[in-house]
């Protein structure tokens, strides 16, 4: 099995206090990529300030062109696709919106997908559409591991269930327990 | 580091296949494009033509004559708003247009204008600041699809509503509505706004400079292009702004990577708006004896 090397976290409504959650209990020392798209129709920039003051592992938004640097959690800006190259570099898309979403979590997982291959764990949290359903699929086509928030304790249940319905998963499980199992995942 | 599945690794080798045939059957070069948003394009367009694979699609490609016309408008998918970003907007009509009040002609470039949605914007801009009378707006892009669109201007009057929201907060005194009349699903901008607009055919991949600018506009254009056509394309945008002349980007665009950089100053970097050093620093320019 190959070990993972990013972590892509897609969350949309009630996504914020999720990652709240989700990122106090990440292990400091995951040398992993972490990715985030989150909806959030706001400023990126303030988000990522709150969550840094939550977060184990530094959280910056993803710079057009910038690494994608390990040990690291990158949250896609507003109004943007993002996506990877193969150098491991960030890229930024106006491209129209997908799942009425931009930045759209397919989107992410995809590209994650196309440059991690089987290295990459997916996971869907909470929120009120059907965006990383898709890209869920792709992570699993390529051999990465899917992990979603059991629907019934997540905010909002219909993004999670969407991915269940179309991935199918690897793992499901409250949120509570999904830090834990990535640390898990990540670091043996 | 994992080992690619081999289906990835063919996928990659269709790309570059499809990116060959483009090149040489039709002439459009999109080698230097960034390849995450190429592939994430071309993928798109195998599902909308029911194409198996890509190598499907350049098979049609290759054979069928006018599917290019499809290909490249699936391939330059031009969104944009009015008064996208309103604080750029209003950083325009309130530091940028002063400065350029004090030339006798004004000419602007607008690269990548998609459906002339930015163009019009500036047009505007000008209109309420008494500077269209002697401006020139070259608003230009790749697609002729794209340019026909643009010239006619008309818009889904759904998006009017955002638009004049964005168009107040850009600092405008009248109502967006005083610029268009609607008829039915659609507003269509008024004749007059294109008194001084030259929509025209620049591919930013191969064209060089064509006029003489004292601001340049180019938003979410480069982030599709590697870093050397970003940096060929910034060259081309230093070189046709007289000394001085102030140059626009996309709101997350960045310079870090791109060596011509050294010859741009930034008057206000959160909004990537940037102005063409007095002083040379760096070869290659064109007027240069």
């Amino acid at each position: 099995m190959n070990r993972p090397e990013a972590i892509a976290i897609g969350c949309s409504m009630g996504g914020f206090d999720a990652l709240k959650i989700l990122l106090a209990a990440l292990d400091p020392r995951l040398p992993q990529v972490v990715l985030v798209c989150c909806h959030t129709a706001g400023n990126v920039e303030a988000m990522c300030e709150l969550l840094a003051s939550h977060s184990t592992l530094p959280v910056v938004e993803a710079r057009e062109r910038g690494p994608a640097s390990g040990n690291t959690v990158h949250v896609a800006p507003g109004g943007y696709h993002l996506l990877l190259e193969h150098d491991r570099h960030f890229a930024l898309s106006v491209d129209e919106r997908v799942c009425f979403s931009r930045p759209s979590i397919d989107v992410l997982f995809e590209s994650a997908a196309d440059v991690y291959h089987a290295a990459l764990i997916g996971v869907v949290l909470t929120g009120a559409n059907r965006d990383g359903a898709d890209g869920l699929v792709q992570i699993r086509s390529r051999g990465g591991i899917a992990v979603i928030q059991t629907p019934t304790s997540a905010k909002a249940a219909a993004m999670p269930q969407a991915a269940l319905d179309t991935a199918g998963t690897d793992y499901c499980l409250p949120l509570e327990e999904i830090a834990p199992l990535l640390n898990r995942l990540c670091l043996t | 580091m994992s080992t690619p599945p081999p289906d990835t690794e063919l996928e990659q080798l269709e790309l570059d296949l499809f990116v060959e045939a483009l090149k040489r059957r039709h002439g459009h070069d999109f080698s230097q494009y960034a390849r995450a948003s190429l592939m994430r394009r071309v993928r798109q367009l195998v599902h909308d033509h029911h194409c198996s694979s890509i190598s499907a699609l350049t098979a049609q490609l290759l054979h069928e004559p006018d599917f290019v016309i499809q290909v490249v408008q699936g391939l330059s998918v031009p969104v944009s708003e009015m008064f996208r970003d309103p604080a750029v907007f209003r950083a325009l009509r309130e530091q940028v247009l002063p400065i350029l009040a004090s030339y006798p002609q004004i000419n602007i470039w607008q690269a990548g204008c998609a459906h002339g949605q930015e163009a019009y914007s500036l047009a505007i801009l000008l209109e309420e600041e008494g500077l269209y009378e002697r401006s020139h707006i070259f608003a230009t892009d790749f697609n002729p699809d794209a340019l026909q669109r643009a010239r006619e201007g008309i818009y889904p009057a759904k998006d009017a509503q955002q638009w004049s929201r964005n168009y107040l907060e850009a600092g405008g005194s009248l109502s967006l509505a005083s610029y268009y009349s609607a008829r039915y699903d659609f507003i269509r901008l008024h004749e007059r706004l294109r008194r001084n607009i030259t929509f025209a055919n620049h591919n930013l991949v191969v064209d060089k400079v064509f006029c003489e600018a004292h601001l340049v506009l180019c938003r979410n254009v480069l982030i599709y292009f590697s870093n050397p056509l970003q940096n060929r394309t910034l060259t081309l945008f230093r070189d046709s702004l007289v000394r001085g002349g102030h140059l626009c980007l996309g709101l997350r665009e960045t310079l870090d990577f791109a060596p011509v950089a050294v010859d741009f100053t930034a008057v206000d970097p959160k909004l990537r708006l940037y102005r063409r050093s007095s002083q040379p620093t760096s070869g290659n320019r064109d007027e240069s004896p």
